[in-house]
């Protein structure tokens, strides 16, 4: 059976499995994501019935709801208590934590480009631009199989681009419809929120973008778990490969 | 090796002081513009300070969005408010021809108006949302005074910094800046849709700062106040506080 990832990918990055700038941004990431899931609950239990256009409201039609109690009893929920309102504090630290990540993301890019991190790590290689190496990979999936050898030390196709599109599609989403939501942001450049259809399709799309950026962090905790959570947590924290004794 | 790690040592010395005075000089510039939020302080300090600075810096005077006539919501939320009180309902029965704004502090004539003494003013209107931090909205009609003219009218003391201002309701309060005061959408809100405002949207008088959440725009206004401090204008985190510790600028 062949590798799923190319010679010439495998070959590369052997010494060390990520960079340590990688590491620190990766590490801050998650703890501002974590930060920024728990904070965005919390606001969205506040009102938690979505809407197209540009308003909405307890008195409008909802697209949809989300069938939970809410911190407000002006919400009509069907529930008959209401839960307490922790918005003061969340929203400063969904913003703080936004603030870190949006700063945390333009050093990690700028870094990605200086160094070409993007062209060597994460760009497939040609040979593993084919629909038939996407299927290799996926069939890989599939049959549950374990890692393949080459995967110690670089990507497969499949990771490649999905790392690439929640850096540079799923992150900038995100980024962007919440400042679509910031009223003086509004005033000063219009066409961010105009663009989106108006606030409320820019509120119920930062909804529906933070569940994509969560499924994604759930699957790539499943796979790390499932293919050795100690060596994936010490390359991330390290940035070593942990070579197996036998080999040592 | 040592005299590498000598070399490194200096420049990573040079660079940490030269980062360091950085940061002062920046804090020193961000004080004297005026781009430190009075609630900058503690663990959120930070991101505070980033948001208002940065606000303030590339959004001075932009207007906030205003709509067609066709998207004035057909039926505005009124949200909640605690029971209003004797005073108010007195005010109500007389159909608040004695209600006064007063506006006093750091201005040259301080003055006590009627809603007849605003309506002599230039009369403004918009049709801008109101966008609540909860996650709802809804758009209106406001029709009013604007607060830059009647400050002006006072005459407003060079060293004026904010503009703090109550609720005929006990405990409600909120403060905006200068630039947030003179703003021309900053509205002293008597009508709504073509008629007085209503008193559960904050009739007889309700100011709307249009490009902060709904909470800087407080209902049943009685008083203005100028100040140049911004000591005990906002009290994030204290529960009988106005804002429930919600932060103080909600341009966001």
């Amino acid at each position: 059976m062949p590798n799923i990832v190319s010679r010439s990918a495998s070959l590369r990055n052997r010494k060390g499995r990520h960079a340590a700038l990688v590491r620190v941004t990766h590490w801050i990431t998650v703890f501002c994501f974590v930060a920024l899931l728990v904070s965005g609950i919390e606001i969205l239990i506040s009102h938690p019935r979505f809407y197209w256009g540009e308003v909405g409201n307890s008195v409008s039609s909802a697209v949809f709801k989300i069938p939970i109690p809410s911190s407000r009893r002006t919400v009509p929920t069907g529930y008959g208590y209401v839960l307490s309102d922790q918005n003061g504090w969340n929203r400063y630290l969904h913003f703080e934590a936004a603030w870190a990540l949006v700063l945390t993301g333009v050093i990690y890019v700028v870094f990605g480009l200086w160094t070409r991190h993007f062209g060597k790590n994460l760009f497939p290689d040609k040979a593993d631009r084919t629909w038939a190496a996407f299927w290799r990979v996926i069939a890989h999936h599939l049959r549950m199989a374990p890692p393949d050898e080459t995967e110690k030390h670089t990507y497969n196709a499949l990771q490649r681009i999905t790392y690439l599109a929640v850096i540079f599609v799923w992150f900038p989403l995100v980024i962007w419809t919440g400042l679509a939501m910031s009223p003086t942001l509004n005033a000063a450049v219009p066409w961010v929120v105009n663009a989106l259809g108006g606030r409320q399709s820019a509120r119920t799309l930062h909804f529906f973008v933070s569940v994509v950026l969560v499924l994604f962090l759930m699957v790539h905790v499943v796979m790390v778990v499932l293919t050795g959570f100690a060596v994936r947590m010490r390359e991330m924290i390290t940035g070593t490969t942990a070579v197996p004794k036998e080999q040592a | 090796m040592s005299k590498i790690s000598r070399r490194r040592f200096m420049s990573a010395g040079l660079a940490t002081t030269a980062g360091l005075s950085g940061v002062a000089v920046a804090a020193k510039l961000a004080q004297l513009y005026g781009l430190i939020a009075p609630d900058s302080s503690g663990i959120f300090g930070p991101g505070e300070m980033l948001t208002y600075a940065t606000h303030r810096l590339l959004v001075r005077g932009s207007l906030a969005r205003e709509f067609p006539r066709s998207m004035i919501s057909k039926v505005p939320f009124a949200n909640v408010f605690a029971p209003l009180g004797a005073d108010f309902k007195r005010l109500e029965n007389a159909g608040f021809s004695d209600w006064r704004l007063r506006i006093d502090g750091m201005v040259a004539r301080p003055t006590s108006l009627s809603l007849s003494d605003l309506k002599n003013f230039p009369m403004r209107s918009q049709i801008t949302e109101v966008v609540c931090e909860e996650g709802w909205s809804y758009i209106g009609e406001w029709i009013g005074t604007s607060l830059h003219e009647v400050l002006n009218a006072c005459g407003v003391l060079p060293q004026a910094r904010y503009v703090v201002y109550f609720s005929i309701q006990p405990d409600w309060w909120e403060s905006i800046d200068m630039a947030e005061a003179m703003h021309p959408q900053t509205l002293l809100t008597w009508g709504m849709n073509d008629a007085n405002l209503p008193v559960s949207f904050g009739g007889p008088l309700r100011l709307r700062v249009p490009r902060q959440l709904g909470y800087k725009s407080v209902k049943f206004l009685q008083r203005v106040v100028i100040t140049d401090s911004p000591k005990g204008i906002v009290s994030a985190f204290d529960p009988n506080a106005a804002n429930y510790g919600y932060s103080w600028y909600a341009g966001i």
